[in-house]
């Protein structure tokens, strides 16, 4: 059943000039990004060549580009997002799916992954801009693969935040800005108090903070767990949100 | 709760923050029944329609569908209903068969089944031609077609439909109604309508809702029987007094509604037509016209709700 709703929802994404302009836009500006960190490395390998220790490829090419890449999808992923539940609701047809016999967690695991799913194939794109590096030489793949990963439990994590604020409203655009604004938040978190009691908490609540470890190459089980928490934290709000519709209250 | 009864809901109360939208409503629905919900904008059908069909919650009260709690078995409960909402909740990126497809298996209908239960739906419900159209470029008519298509695909054992017939030309009404009618054989239906001759014309029974609450729930053929309170409509020529028209058996009240025209009310089971044709022809008042004035369901309606209406005199005369 989940998976039923998945395809459905996944089709309407990719029948929707949206996604595709989201797609077309999201490669151009990291083609663009991506080529000026190859021209940046080419500059400065006879210089690097020389130093011990120095940065290599995946350093200086595909870690500012995943790093930017979740910039991107910081902007990107509320507008893809809202639409889930919002616009189900403001067109009546989230009736159909309140009105047949689902639980609301299938109703809510079928959006997800359906909207997981699309954000995948957005990724393999972004993917192959490095993997093609290998043309020319080798990459470290242990860092590859860690920020690939990142980028990967950044996207469920979005995901995630951005169903949760569209099950509240029927306004999509509310959703959108909503769903950014949590996001930028948890992403900035980290910036107040530096120093202090509260600076320990901000930190690990930054999303940030556990994104910049995995460019790095350094796989931490803890930011693994973060990213896990934060996901089933907004899932289960979003299908009490729904079941709400229907329990007495 | 005999082993007929498909729906049954007791005190069911919604509040819209202090709005009380419905207000102990109550109603049990049978098998082989149309059941018709009446009632002026914002009397509360809708929002009884959704707590009935688990997706708007109740503030207070129990429904049972089929036997089974609406709230303790969701799942179980909603597989035996089919809705139609206010507003047909239709992809208009999909095209007919590929909507109709998807409500299917969200329905659970078994993928085996699913390409003649399709067939059967469009069949009954017109949509033979279109299955391949998108929605969205079809006319109104034919989206509410989909809508009632989508509520009757799984075969449910009641069918919600609210407001099926609106925005319908009359032939399409006429084919919605012969539908009902035909759904009528093996599921129980609800109907919400503010067209009353629909449900004079397909309901069993009818439900009247004002202000949120059960104003009257009745058998339609006993409403009209006890409410159609006949009378004549007179015109005379050289009219009598108005004792003399009390005077004639049969006559309950009489009211002058112009100088030659007169509104008489009979009492129950009596006609005074015959005696007032002897009389006028006796005492030569120049009858020349006499029309039988059937109560109809509008007016009862009007005098449930409203309080005020044609049915005045006849309602005077009763109290």
């Amino acid at each position: 059943m989940i998976g039923v709703i998945a395809r459905r929802e996944l089709q309407g994404l990719f029948g929707s000039p949206l996604a595709w302009a989201v797609l077309c836009v999201i490669q151009i500006i990291l083609a663009y990004i991506f080529l000026s960190r190859i021209e940046l490395f080419v500059q400065f390998q006879p210089r690097l060549l020389g130093l011990e220790g120095a940065p290599g490829l995946t350093d200086v090419v595909v870690a500012p580009l995943f790093g930017n890449t979740a910039i991107t999808l910081l902007l990107v992923a509320p507008l893809l997002t809202m639409r889930t539940f919002a616009e189900e609701r403001r067109n009546g047809t989230l009736n159909l799916l309140l009105a047949a016999p689902l639980s609301m967690t299938e109703v809510t695991l079928g959006k997800y992954l359906g909207l997981l799913g699309f954000f995948m194939v957005m990724l393999v794109l972004v993917a192959l801009m490095p993997l093609a590096l290998l043309l020319g030489g080798p990459l470290d793949f242990g860092q590859l693969g860690a920020g690939f990963l990142g980028l990967g439990l950044l996207i469920v994590a979005f995901v995630a935040i951005g169903l949760f604020f569209s099950v509240l409203t029927d306004h999509p655009t509310v959703a959108g800005v909503s769903t950014f604004g949590a996001l930028l938040l948890l992403w900035i978190v980290d910036w107040a108090g530096e120093s202090g009691e509260a600076s320990g908490v901000l930190r690990y609540l930054s999303l940030l903070s556990h994104y910049e470890p995995l460019l790095k190459g350094i796989f931490d089980s803890a930011d693994l767990v973060y990213y896990a928490l934060l996901t089933a934290l907004f899932l289960i709000l979003t299908v009490w949100r729904l079941d709400a519709e229907r329990l007495p209250r | 709760m005999t082993a007929h009864t498909l729906i049954e809901a007791r005190d069911l109360y919604r509040y819209y923050g202090g709005l009380c939208a419905v207000r102990a409503v109550s109603l049990t629905l049978r098998r082989g029944e149309v059941l018709g919900f009446l009632g002026p904008n914002g009397a509360g059908k809708t929002t009884t329609m959704q707590m009935l069909c688990g997706t708007l919650a109740p503030n207070a009260g129990d429904i049972r569908v089929n036997g089974l709690d609406l709230v303790a078995e969701p799942k179980k409960a909603k597989a035996h209903l089919g809705y139609l909402p206010e507003h047909p909740p239709l992809y208009h990126e999909l095209t007919v068969d590929e909507f109709l497809r998807y409500c299917a298996r969200i329905h659970r209908v078994p993928r085996a089944g699913l390409g003649q239960a399709l067939l059967r739906t469009k069949r009954r419900t017109g949509l033979e031609g279109v299955g391949s159209r998108l929605i969205g470029n079809l006319s109104k008519g034919y989206q509410q077609r989909v809508g009632i298509a989508q509520a009757i695909l799984h075969n449910p054992a009641v069918v919600v439909l609210d407001e099926p017939t609106i925005g319908l030309d009359p032939i399409q009404i006429r084919e919605i109604r012969d539908l009902i009618g035909e759904l009528r054989a093996e599921h129980g239906v609800i109907l919400s309508t503010h067209i009353l001759p629909e449900v004079q014309a397909v309901c069993d029974r009818v439900l009247i809702i004002h202000e949120g609450r059960v104003v009257l729930d009745d058998t339609v053929e006993h409403l009209i029987r006890e409410h159609h309170l006949a009378g004549l409509r007179i015109a005379l020529r050289r009219p009598p007094g108005i004792a003399y028209l009390h005077a004639i058996p049969g006559v309950a009240e009489v009211r002058r509604i112009g100088d030659e025209r007169f509104l008489i009310r009979s009492l129950p089971d009596r006609d005074p037509a015959e005696a007032l044709v002897e009389q006028a022809a006796e005492g030569r008042w120049g009858l020349y016209e006499m029309v039988p004035e059937a109560r109809s369901l509008e007016e009862t309606f009007m005098q449930i709700t409203c309080g005020e209406g044609p049915g005045a005199l006849a309602r005077e005369g009763a109290s």
